[in-house]
């Protein structure tokens, strides 16, 4: 019985959230793929005010924003580590921190994609270190020393952040730049990693080549020449 | 009992969703006003990533960001909490404060502009405020229902700045006759003593935000 379903499309950092989210809780969901540039007439319904994916239908009652979703499913769902720390001041800096993924990180991963000159992209590119440098801080101030900003399991924050590794890595082919550097930020270099080789999370990150063809699809204005 | 700070300023309706939290709740607080032209060491260093108000300080320990300064306030403060207590409620109270806080800003962007930018504020503003009407709060006295809750307070800037706005770039947007529901809201809203009584000065709104309004169109 599916009163779980999840409408959404793979490719979106937001929709990844929330399967990450729904895998570390093991719940069964039925997913309803969105197709790119059309809106069904049951997402219309769901989400009226913002038209958007993802949405979470539980029991036919439509959960919208991806960050709500994740609160709303560890609120549900109690059994087994919870995703938001039980401690206030921890839930504090884990939803200060989502906010400014939302807020500085999210808009400038877009800003990437359509940048169009080298210098555009060189400015886009170093105001993302600046914000990569911050997250790095981030991390060590909330993991306290553990695998995960949620401590020993993945929580809120991981999330948050993970849903854009896909893109982070497509990214970092079609610029030709790593985004996620040793040198700069070597924490969360491990933690990447540690987050993308989690057994419940490595099949809902998005390889780096189906995001890739999902640009080329529909981001990019001419189709590469074949080799 | 852990001593717990505000840094804030008296215009910023940011700054008076969380001083409202705090009266509601009679959790005592020690006020400061901070000058944005001229910021603290202590508000940088409380807020080093956005040295921004306001900014709630609890045992010493700093929470920014208003929504997430209520979202912690129910943790050591339970009592008349600021979210419903069911789940499917709460993520509905979220999802309308982020709404106030993701286009809550097109009305800031129509007291700073003028032509077509104003215009399309104008605009959006009135499309916000009918989504507002339609669906957010139903026949309900509060978007907390019976109390003021954290949504009341994200919607906040609606019953008391908006109309600053609006008299000072001469355009009225929430007409009692478009938005009956919003606009008995806001009075409601204005009504209730712990909001009452912490409200900026309307006048003093009026020549401060008037002289802001001149600045930030002269310069480029």
């Amino acid at each position: 019985m599916a009163s779980l379903k999840l409408i959404g499309a793979r490719p979106s950092p937001y929709v990844n959230r929330v399967q990450f989210a729904l895998n570390l809780k093991s719940l069964d969901y039925e997913f309803l793929v969105e197709k790119f540039g059309t809106k069904s007439e049951l997402l219309l319904k769901s989400n009226p005010v913002h038209k958007k994916i993802p949405v979470l239908i539980h029991d036919d009652k439509p959960i919208c924003e991806s960050l709500i979703i994740v609160e709303y499913i560890d609120e549900i769902w109690t059994s087994g580590p919870p995703l938001l720390p039980s401690d206030p001041y921890d839930r504090a800096l884990a939803r200060f921190w989502a906010a400014y993924i939302d807020d500085k990180w999210a808009p400038l991963l877009r800003e990437l994609r359509t940048a169009q000159e080298e210098e555009e992209k060189k400015r886009v590119l170093d105001q993302m270190f600046q914000v990569l440098i911050q997250l790095e801080g981030a991390y060590r101030q909330c993991s306290k020393g553990k695998a995960f900003f949620g401590g020993d399991n993945v929580g809120y924050l991981d999330i948050a952040l993970g849903g854009f590794l896909g893109w982070m890595k497509v990214a970092e082919k079609l610029i030709g730049v790593r985004l996620l550097d040793e040198a700069k930020t070597p924490a969360l270099v491990g933690w990447a990693e540690r987050f993308c080789s989690h057994d419940a999370l490595k099949d809902a990150v998005p390889t780096a080549e189906e995001l890739l063809e999902f640009a080329q699809k529909h981001f990019m204005a001419k189709p590469p020449t074949p080799n | 009992m852990e001593e717990v700070k505000l840094l804030g300023t008296w215009s910023s309706p940011f700054s008076y969703r969380v001083l409202w939290a705090l009266e509601l709740k009679g959790i005592p607080y020690q006020y400061t006003e901070e000058d944005l032209y001229n910021k603290s060491p202590f508000l940088v260093k409380c807020n080093p990533v956005h040295k921004k108000i306001p900014v709630l300080v609890h045992g010493g320990k700093p929470i920014c960001e208003s929504m997430v300064i209520l979202e912690y306030l129910d943790g050591p403060w339970p009592h008349n909490p600021l979210l419903p207590s069911d789940p499917y409620e709460r993520a509905v109270a979220r999802f309308w404060a982020k709404f106030a806080d993701d286009k809550g800003t097109v009305i800031w962007t129509m007291f700073r502009s003028t032509g077509e930018e104003q215009k399309e504020a104008v605009k959006g503003s009135l499309e916000m405020l009918r989504t507002i009407e339609d669906l957010a709060l139903g026949d309900k006295k509060f978007f907390g229902g019976e109390r003021i809750g954290m949504v009341d307070l994200a919607f906040g800037a609606l019953a008391h700045w908006l109309g600053v706005f609006e008299e000072i770039v001469g355009i009225r947007l929430l007409e009692p006759e478009s938005f009956p529901r919003l606009h008995k809201w806001t009075k409601n809203f204005k009504e209730e003593p712990a909001i009452k009584e912490n409200l900026p000065d309307k006048d003093k709104m009026l020549s401060n935000f008037r002289c802001l309004r001149e600045k930030l169109l002269a310069s480029p």
